[in-house]
């Protein structure tokens, strides 16, 4: 469905991908893992045709990417839904089939008939005539995943849909995106710095870092020596009661080319003092 | 009977300037109401305010070359839109510098043309005409050319109307759906730019913003659906337009006796009452 082939991009002079390389097959569910900065949205923004590319090729369904493209839905990073703006969830949802038409939309019973599947597949129905503004963030991420759903995309973008998210909300997010992308044949790629809430559901997983990637199944990505060779220098992968940790020895921490090192943000680890000359990158 | 007549004093049905002030208020509030609505979304009140204040430019050297004042109106601000956008409006953070800047220039000039309406002149009070209204004046032959604006305003904001709304609501959804988010971004100030000439030539250049602004932000206040908003927002700009030239009306018969009130105060006097009680509604229905 997702064909990304030896993509390389560049952002106000820096070299933010480099020969990015991986597919996604239909019903497939991907994480894109990678911390604040390896260029997961300019990775999105190069897949939606928002954002330019300098090498390499994207085919979507087979073909090049378009400007519109109505195989991919996409859910941006950190929207912000102004608590004025006047619409209401059921209507944000409906301009995911109309809203880029130019003229007046007329009342249809069809169109409202879908709206109300679609908000009831997203679980959304008692949100259906609040103001969009207004719902929280949970809320608010679960009816933009109907306004992208609702014109059939084959391919599903999900740009960090948990962060800011509490616990409850991002595990509500996950298994509603994980059992529409099942029930609908959807093929979705999910962006995260944080590789835990997205283990029960991942079939696959971009590991992006520095602006390379490695990409394959969960176990065959997430080890110690293919990490280490993606980063650069040694890292370790600890499991914990279920959970994974990626974690860079000492020494290497002080000059690393991988980015900014990012801490669990959900786990009981948080508390305790992090180990001294440990730093926990994922 | 005597309570009508207390409402609207003699003369007031058969007044040919007031059946002008009330067609001309009426045709700039369906307008500015829908546009505002936009432009309070997008938070471009700033751009709303400084093609207000531009207008004045344009409205005293239409005073200079012996035009309608609504020509001078539509003439620069349609000019600063195009100098604007050419300056980047569209990018967040250029946005208020490019606004700054043609707001600055502009008002230089408008105090260059309003010097010289007065000294070379023989006509009185065209700055207070041109920087606050003065609606009992406008002459019938406006009508129809306001028309004509209020009718393309309106064309094209039927024509750009989704895009844009998904385009304010989240510019990078509708990026995603293909919308060219910039050119719809200029089309929207193109009729921006003709709304707020016609309601300059209102309630003044000055005090435009009010009228486009104003009613939106109360609308909103109150309505959940776009095509609510739109409408409630112009319902409402046309409220006080109309409450407003009939106060204007009868504060001649108020004392001091013979010196009517201007409109202008009592349009942004109701529209700043609605607001609040748009805003009181609110809270109650919550």
């Amino acid at each position: 469905m997702l064909s990304v082939q030896g993509v390389g991009a560049r952002l106000g002079g820096r070299q933010v991908l480099t020969d990015i390389g991986f597919s996604i097959a239909a019903g497939e569910f991907t994480g894109l893992i990678g911390s604040n900065g390896a260029g997961k949205t300019t990775l999105f923004k190069v897949i939606l045709g928002t954002s330019r590319h300098d090498s390499g090729s994207v085919l979507v369904g087979g073909a090049p990417r378009s400007r519109r493209n109505p195989l991919i839905g996409y859910v941006p990073q950190k929207f912000s839904l102004d608590p004025d703006l006047p619409l209401r969830a059921r209507d944000l949802v409906s301009l995911g089939i109309d809203g880029h038409r130019l003229g007046f939309s007329l009342p249809s019973t069809a169109r409202r008939r879908a709206v109300d599947e679609m908000l009831e597949a997203v679980g959304a129905q008692s949100l259906a005539d609040a103001r969009v503004g207004e719902l929280s963030g949970g809320e608010q991420q679960r009816v933009l995943i109907g306004h992208a759903l609702i014109s059939r995309p084959k391919l599903l973008l999900l740009d960090e849909p948990l962060a800011n998210l509490d616990l409850r909300s991002a595990g509500e997010v996950i298994s509603l995106v994980a059992r529409v992308a099942r029930e609908q044949r959807v093929a979705v790629l999910i962006s995260a710095h944080e590789i835990n809430p997205l283990l029960p559901v991942m079939d696959r997983i971009v590991y992006l870092a520095g602006g390379h990637a490695v990409h394959g199944r969960t176990e065959d990505v997430v080890r110690g020596d293919v990490l280490s060779k993606l980063y650069g220098h040694h890292v370790d992968v600890l499991r914990v009661h279920g959970r994974v940790l990626v974690v860079a020895g000492a020494g290497d921490a002080s000059n690393t080319s991988p980015p900014t090192p990012h801490a669990s943000s959900d786990c009981d680890l948080d508390t305790s003092p992090p180990t001294p000359g440990v730093e926990v990158l994922s | 009977m005597t309570i009508i007549h207390h409402v609207f004093e003699p003369g007031f049905f058969g007044s040919g300037p007031v059946h002008t002030a009330l067609l001309v208020g009426a045709i700039a509030a369906l307008v500015a109401g829908p546009l505002g609505v936009f432009t309070v979304l997008r938070g471009q009140s700033f751009a709303g305010e400084a093609l207000g204040d531009i207008g004045t430019t344009g409205g005293s050297g239409a005073y200079l070359v012996g035009v309608g004042p609504l020509w001078g109106f539509l003439v620069i601000n349609v000019a600063a839109v195009a100098v604007m956008e050419l300056i980047g409006v569209q990018r967040r953070r250029g946005r208020d510098l490019a606004t700054g800047i043609v707001l600055g220039s502009g008002l230089g000039l408008a105090a260059l043309f309003l010097y010289l309406d007065a000294t070379h002149q023989s006509t009185t009070g065209t700055a207070v005409t041109v920087l606050f209204g003065s609606l009992f004046s406008v002459p019938g032959t406006t009508i129809a050319p306001a028309i004509a604006v209020a009718a393309a305003v309106l064309a094209l904001l039927s024509v750009i109307g989704r895009p844009l709304l998904l385009a304010s609501a989240n510019p990078e959804l509708a990026a995603a759906r293909g919308i060219p988010v910039r050119l719809v971004g200029y089309a929207y100030l193109l009729a921006l730019s003709l709304a707020v000439a016609l309601c300059a030539l209102t309630i003044g250049s000055i005090l435009s913003t009010a009228l486009l602004i104003g009613p939106a932000a109360a609308a909103l206040r109150v309505c959940r659906r776009p095509g609510r908003a739109i409408a409630t927002a112009a319902g409402l700009g046309i409220a006080a337009a109309w409450i407003g030239v009939l106060l204007a009306y009868d504060s001649y018969a108020w004392p001091p006796h013979d010196q009517g009130w201007p409109v202008s105060f009592f349009v942004v006097a109701l529209v700043v009452v609605i607001y609040l009680g748009c805003g009181v509604a609110r809270r109650l229905t919550r």
